[in-house]
């Protein structure tokens, strides 16, 4: 057989496999089915493993809230411990629970940039730009019923990030359990060390507001007038954090932020 | 041929590493390394990234038409970063978190992109997956000595296991912060560099320009 009779043998595949790579069809034929092929890969991957990763960043979720509250238990199913928890969507402004939303389905991210569900802020502190008027928060009750813990989000800017967090306070509305912080990009070393637990330790027991409800937690180097009681000593070489902290924490717990429900949550209406 | 494709494996390690040789993927040699867990898995995803990179551009190279080949190159890359991405997402959130950007930044890691072009594209499918997988494992094994490093001395412990109790925790040890910002690794990787051209002469670039001795008249 000559080399002729070779080519001729050729199915149309082979021959146009054969054709040199510069050519026009060729260069568009590459191009096209490489990113059909790529592509198809690349979602089927993403469909498939979305139910797990959504399932892992809300278990992380979880675990932080159970964190704050004290009562994670590494040896227990994070979904059943997290059973414990009330969820409740709550009106800041009015400081009252509504059920205008489904629970299981309000997302608190998305709310603070629709339009519909959140306000731009003149006089943002935090940083954060626009503030949702709902936000998700979580009741620990007692054995009797009762209040014994709320779990409450808040977010603001320190240094390079957002921090987003969650404080737990006790019953009265005044009283700090905890602290913590569950997504920032804060210097390791310096501003990301909020997420040490000896830092984190020093806020419980501390209060918000003195005697005559004016708020006076601060988070700074010197001890304030009102006494140790309000104060948490700030991060060594981590200033901008530490204001940032200070910042969001005074805005979430001030008349923007959730002393309305607090106020509601004292005077026992909740 | 067997002897050949051991050696492609073992020398990127030291002989011809992409770092301390090549110098390349020092950006994300800087950003990773201040906890050896984090090096570790960004390790294992570039030398997987790397290894099936060159395997899959080698196996269609001769249909790569020259004008779009590192178009080509990329898309290919890319795919499989997101893949590394999403499998990191889905099975270790923890690490995912902590490394965040840098996965995505693989694409852009110099090493993946230097083997397609250099061996992969010029080499069989088998040989270039042995030399993806060596060029990955030599940037992995700097990555592992500056993250010892770093961490060891920056946070007192290593993969997260308290080694040198820090004063933070009520222990002795005052750590070094500066190991555990970015510039640090430049200083660290710099000394790897010293030592491995000390050790091996031959890896010392001939100087670019000629001193000129003055002449006696």
């Amino acid at each position: 057989m000559s080399d002729n009779d070779l080519n001729t043998n050729k199915g149309p595949i082979r021959r146009f496999l054969d054709a040199p790579a510069d050519s026009v069809g060729k260069t568009v034929f590459v191009a096209v089915t490489l990113c059909l092929v790529a592509s198809m890969i690349v979602s089927a991957a993403a469909v498939a493993l979305r139910p797990l990763q959504e399932v892992n960043a809300l278990k992380d979720k979880q675990i932080n809230i159970l964190q704050v509250a004290g009562i994670y238990d590494p040896n227990k199913d994070v979904v059943e411990s997290f059973q414990a928890f009330e969820p409740r969507i709550l009106e800041l402004e009015t400081g009252t629970f509504s059920d205008a939303f489904d629970v299981a389905s309000f997302d608190d991210r998305a709310a603070a940039d629709d339009p519909a569900t959140s306000v731009a802020l003149d006089e943002d502190p935090a940083g954060i730009v626009r503030q949702a008027k709902f936000v998700t928060v979580y009741l620990l009750r007692d054995d009797a019923g009762a209040i014994d813990k709320v779990i409450l989000p808040i977010h603001g800017y320190g240094l390079w990030s957002t921090l987003y967090g969650f404080i737990a306070l006790e019953e009265n509305g005044n009283d700090i359990f905890a602290l913590q912080f569950y997504d920032h990009a804060e210097t390791p070393g310096l501003g990301a060390e909020v997420d040490n637990p000896r830092w984190k330790s020093l806020w419980n027991g501390k209060k918000l507001a003195d005697e005559n409800g004016n708020l006076q937690i601060s988070v700074t180097k010197a001890v304030p007038a009102a006494g140790a009681d309000y104060h948490i000593d700030a991060l060594a070489g981590a200033t901008l954090t530490t204001v940032g902290v200070h910042n969001l924490l005074n805005f979430w717990m001030g008349e923007s932020g959730y002393a309305p429900f607090l106020a509601n949550l004292k005077a026992g209406d909740i | 041929m067997a002897h050949k494709r051991r050696e492609m494996l073992i020398d990127p390690l030291v002989d011809n590493n992409p770092i301390t040789l090549q110098v390349l993927g020092i950006c994300s040699a800087l950003a990773v390394t201040s906890s050896l867990q984090v090096a570790f898995v960004m390790a294992i995803a570039v030398t997987l990234v790397t290894a099936f990179a060159s395997l899959f551009i080698s196996m269609i190279r001769s249909q790569i038409p020259g004008s779009i080949r590192i178009i080509v190159q990329m898309v290919i890359i890319a795919s499989l970063v997101i893949l590394v991405d999403q499998v990191l997402k889905a099975f270790a959130y923890e690490i995912s978190k902590t490394l965040s950007v840098f996965v995505g930044l693989i694409i852009t890691n110099c090493i993946v992109m230097g083997r397609a072009e250099a061996f992969a594209m010029k080499n069989g499918p088998i040989d270039s997956f042995i030399d993806g997988v060596g060029n990955g494992l030599g940037y992995g094994l700097i990555l592992m000595l500056v993250g010892v490093i770093r961490e060891l001395f920056g946070s007192g412990s290593l993969f997260g296991i308290t080694i040198l109790e820090t004063v933070n925790n009520g222990g002795w040890y005052v750590p070094n912060g500066m190991l555990l910002l970015p510039p640090s690794a430049f200083f660290i990787i710099g000394l790897i560099i010293w030592a491995f051209r000390t050790w091996k002469p031959g890896q010392v670039e001939e100087r670019e320009y000629k001193i000129q001795t003055v002449e006696a008249h």
